[in-house]
């Protein structure tokens, strides 16, 4: 499987995704620079972390316009896999493939930690390597990483299992204790309503070798290569039961 | 005098300004932990503090007003978390 993984002026996680990607039997990833506007011969596109132009006017507000961001747009909506992680999240956002947006944490400060994530659905391009319940330790790494999203669209996010990864404490439970960000309903990580277009702010990449801690990030990872010979695949328009919504408060 | 108006206009081009704001839906760590500050020097009646940014944009050949609102929604504010002003100054 090849994959493109964007550079844009101020990505950092570009070089630990390709160490990542590069590691897994199977996978190629290669580096498209943001100015290109081709993303002929790849399978799926990474939008690594980062603070792409400084994260001027807003996280991602500016990558959004980039050359490839048209390329982007279309790879997507030809049915291509797309997985934004931390910057690329909020690019996704700004760029309109994904719902809601990412705004300043709740407690203003930066946050470098681990994080336990609760997979919501493992019927997905992301996670068909695990199993709804799964408990994943990837570590967070951001200022601007509160999920917002109005009412209505977190019970569409819910009711179309479109969350995928939610924080949790280390039983499971996605309370507002286990919340380092104030993330409405916890939401770590979404895909769009068509299941192809995916975003979450804990770095995967960063939790891929024993040196760093976890290996669970590579998970994720391999869901991406075995999604396309998953037997899951083809009740990817059912949804499977989801845990009910917590009261929802966009004010955490 | 005609002249002088002349030179005048050109001195002070058309101005956009542009105040972004975030919702009122949305929390706004920054204008709360502002709030705190400013009890703290002494203003003890604060009620919600917002902070919000002002884009001040120059344009020597003048405003298309419709084009100004499609960039202060495009780009300069994310209307999933923000309103924007558009005001022109001549």
């Amino acid at each position: 499987m090849n994959f493109a993984v964007i550079r844009f002026p101020g990505s950092n996680c570009d070089q630990d995704c390709l160490l990542a990607l590069n590691a897994l039997p199977g996978a190629t990833a290669k580096v498209v620079w943001h100015k290109d506007s081709s993303l002929a011969g790849f399978d799926a596109v990474i939008i690594p972390g980062g603070f792409s132009y400084g994260d001027y006017l807003r996280c991602g507000a500016i990558a959004r316009f980039s050359p490839i961001m048209q390329a982007v747009k279309k790879f997507a909506e030809d049915g291509g896999t797309v997985v934004g992680i931390c910057n690329g999240f909020q690019i996704l956002c700004e760029a309109g493939l994904l719902p809601g947006a990412l705004v300043r944490n709740r407690g203003l400060h930066f946050i470098c930690e681990s994080t336990t994530l609760r997979v919501e659905r493992h019927n997905s391009a992301l996670t068909n390597a695990t199993w709804t319940g799964t408990l994943l330790n990837i570590p967070i790494a951001h200022g601007e990483g509160c999920y917002f999203a109005d009412d209505t669209t977190l019970r569409d996010l819910h009711h179309n299992g479109q969350i995928l990864l939610r924080y949790a404490d280390a039983q499971g439970r996605t309370n507002a204790a286990a919340n380092p960000n104030g993330s409405c309903a916890n939401i770590a990580g979404i895909r769009n309503r068509a299941g192809n277009v995916f975003g979450l702010m804990p770095h995967p990449e960063r939790a891929c070798d024993p040196l760093l801690g976890s290996t669970d990030g590579k998970i994720l990872f391999q869901s991406l290569l075995a999604w396309p010979a998953s037997p899951l695949r083809k009740h990817d328009a059912e949804n499977l039961p989801a845990s009910p919504l917590p009261p929802v408060s966009a004010s955490l | 005098m005609v002249f002088l108006a002349a030179l005048m206009i050109k001195s002070s081009p058309v101005k956009a300004i542009v105040t972004v704001m975030p919702k009122p839906s949305v929390l706004d760590p920054q204008g709360a932990a502002t709030a705190e500050a400013l009890k703290h020097l002494g203003l003890e009646s604060v009620g919600h503090v917002r902070v919000g940014k002002s884009i001040e944009i120059e344009l020597p050949d003048g405003a298309d007003e419709a084009q100004l609102h499609t960039i202060a929604s495009d780009l300069l504010s994310n209307p999933v978390i923000e309103d924007y002003i558009l005001e022109i100054q001549n």
